[in-house]
């Protein structure tokens, strides 16, 4: 259990954070330093804690122990519009996109450019079509249309316009929920692209994930998860792949289970299946 | 071409003359598999023209019925225009509200009481007309924040919060004008009021001389004495038209407008990027009650006397112009042109039965029919506008 060997300072930080619901202890005692430049994933199987986690980044919870770093200055978030502001941009598995709204009212949600600063100005749409079509080309998405509804793009199509938002309202920690998890082959491929090209930016990218094969090939970094508990932060060349999955599920626990199913397979193997 | 280029890069692997390998489906232009779509079927995808096709159909409907020559008149016209302004004018606002994702079931109430206090104000405070319109205002603006100021910090559905308040305004208002009065309706309040000229702007009408020379061109039916029948354009229809066409800028083109779909459809995406849900619904009751007052004032002005029952069933009909027009009942959705046109279809059928002579008592009947339909009609445009068969 090593620490990345950078000089840089992290640009997001966690100090022992706990967050309790009543008396169940949601995460305890969690360190974690997330650098620019770097895909830091965070691995865990159901019931990690890894959804308590990313709210407690986000600014949707607050912890109840602990402190959140961001550039090295302690902050409290009181919203996730708090963390934004100091470029923490989180995209939710739901990814906060608004079907029946078109692609660059979605985008510009909240921060609507107008022409003047009258209360009741127009939103200057050619602009905000213009922008929002340049930031998603960008990264390497071409809108034909930035009017239509999100509602008629798919998964990987939408979870690249809520990438291509935080990054271009200058998020400079990036956190994705699950960004693969409801996605088929090639579209999850499209986004672990856009992960590498945030990476290339600068960006710090915080990558949750229960899936080791999408997390494993973009990451650097692995924090693994277990009921609550850090159980070790990796660098890329420390860790392989099995023993990412044998930690994150608890180890022993999968050892015991595979026997305990071979067994119950050899008992079966001897005997017919039952006639219908 | 995109396709082949796609595939022909190995995952994971970068080329420098190719951003990260990476060639979206539609780099090329076009997906394949997307049929181009003409301007007919774009039209028919937008959410007002299930309302506008009701209403040719309508419209043909009793052109062919008998009476049609009457209701088609100018003063026919002009009848069921002042219907469809006086329903429009809280359609409006009961739209915006619901594309918001939230219901005043209080707007009849609300016309009701306002009348009443424009009533005691003038009558037993002896305040000026524009005065009375004041308290009147102050009110709505009052009922329509706690209604939403309930709503937002409860957490309950409107539809039970502004139910209550529907029965405490009504309450509230055969109670107090009883009370003092010892009936339930003030008659003559634009009798000995400092300020009749005030009521012009709710009661009066607009182009007055324009519709005198025509009468005297002999273009538009005159009474003996020459004034026209029409004798212009009602204010009513002036505040429903202008109400509209606020509304539907403010929807479309600002902020505050893309904040009101985003609020309703999805709150807690909206909320999640900023956007002041709660102040958005909360000034959105605001302006369904003060809608509300300003239908009560033009009933109150044009009327000279105020009615504790006034608004009976508006909260509901506002909501039947709303569906109609294509306004999505789940919020997040829809255009106030179509309520333009939803109300359109009210006022139109409701006069339409009067002058074909066909009994009344059938106008539920169609009303009910005419709600079906329009919901299923909705339905099925929402899905297209989505391009396909999903959901939120």
């Amino acid at each position: 259990m090593t620490e990345p060997a950078q000089m840089t300072e992290p640009a997001m930080e966690l100090r022992g954070v706990s967050v309790n619901f009543g008396s169940v202890r949601a995460l305890q005692d969690i360190d974690i330093k997330v650098y620019p430049g770097e895909v830091h994933c965070l691995l865990g199987d159901n019931g990690a804690g890894k959804s308590t986690l990313i709210k407690v980044l986000s600014g949707v919870y607050r912890p109840s122990k602990g402190e959140i770093l961001v550039d090295g200055k302690p902050v409290t978030f009181r919203s996730p519009r708090d963390a934004q502001e100091l470029g923490v941009a989180t995209v939710f598995q739901d990814l906060g996109m608004i079907s029946l709204m078109s692609i660059t009212r979605n985008f510009f949600l909240g921060r609507e450019p107008t022409k003047s600063s009258l209360p009741f100005s127009r939103i200057d749409k050619e602009r905000a079509n213009t922008i929002a079509r340049q930031a998603m080309a960008d990264i390497g998405i071409d809108v034909r249309d930035p009017t239509q509804a999100v509602g008629t793009l798919s998964g990987g199509e939408r979870q690249s316009v809520a990438i291509a938002r935080a990054v271009h309202f200058g998020a400079r920690v990036l956190i994705l929920d699950e960004p693969t998890s409801a996605l088929g082959v090639h579209q999850a491929a499209m986004v672990l692209k856009f992960i590498i090209e945030a990476r290339m930016r600068g960006l710090a990218v915080i990558f949750i994930s229960h899936n080791i094969h999408h997390a494993y090939p973009v990451g650097d970094t692995f924090t693994l998860l277990n009921r609550g508990r850090n159980r070790g932060t990796y660098a890329k060349s420390e860790i392989s792949r099995d023993e990412v999955i044998s930690i994150m599920s608890g180890g022993e626990d999968l050892k015991a289970v595979e026997a305990e199913i071979a067994g119950l397979l050899a008992q079966i193997g001897n005997r017919p299946p039952a006639a219908p | 071409m995109a396709v082949v280029e796609d595939k022909a890069i190995p995952p994971g692997e970068l080329k420098a003359t190719d951003r990260f390998g990476m060639t979206s489906k539609r780099a090329a232009g076009a997906d394949e598999r997307l049929a181009s779509t003409g301007k007919l079927t774009q039209w028919l995808r937008r959410p007002e023209a299930g309302a506008a096709g009701g209403l040719l159909a309508t419209i043909i409907i009793f052109a062919l019925l008998p009476g049609a020559a009457n209701l088609y008149s100018l003063q026919g016209s002009m009848t069921f225009l002042t219907l469809s302004a006086e329903l429009g004018i809280v359609a409006t606002a009961a739209a915006l509200l619901i594309i918001a994702g939230e219901f005043d079931l209080s707007v009849g109430s609300m016309v009701g009481f306002a009348g009443v206090v424009i009533g005691l104000t003038v009558k037993y405070w002896g305040l000026p007309l524009w005065g009375g319109i004041a308290c009147a205002f102050a009110v709505a603006i009052l009922t329509g924040y706690l209604n939403g100021l309930i709503v937002v910090k409860t957490r309950l559905p409107s539809f039970i919060v502004t139910l209550a308040t529907l029965y405490i305004l009504r309450g509230l208002s055969i109670g107090i004008t009883r009370a003092v009065t010892g009936r339930t309706q003030i008659p003559y309040i634009l009798e000995g009021a400092p300020d009749p000229a005030t009521a012009g702007i709710f009661n009066g009408h607009l182009l007055t001389s324009l519709f005198r020379w025509m009468g005297a061109q002999g273009w538009i039916a005159t009474r003996s004495d020459g004034i026209p029948f029409v004798a212009g354009i009602p204010m009513s229809i002036v505040w429903w038209l202008g109400l509209t066409a606020l509304a539907g800028y403010v929807l479309t083109q600002t902020k505050y407008g893309n904040w009101i779909f985003a609020t309703g459809g999805d709150l807690i995406a909206a909320r999640n990027v900023g956007v002041p849900v709660d102040r958005v619904k909360i000034s959105l009751f605001v302006y369904t009650a003060c809608a509300a007052t300003l239908l009560a004032t033009i009933q109150v002005m044009e009327a000279g006397s105020a009615d504790t029952t006034r608004g009976l069933l508006k909260e509901f009909e506002a909501i039947i112009a709303a569906v109609i027009g294509g306004v999505l009942l789940t919020g997040g959705y829809g255009t106030v042109y179509g309520v333009l046109f939803g109300a359109l279809i009210f006022g139109l059928v409701q006069m339409g039965i009067f002058y074909t002579g066909i009994d009344t008592d059938w106008f539920k009947v169609f009303l009910g029919i005419v709600i079906l339909m329009a919901v299923l009609v909705n339905n099925y445009i929402r899905l297209k506008a989505l391009g396909r068969g999903g959901g939120k």
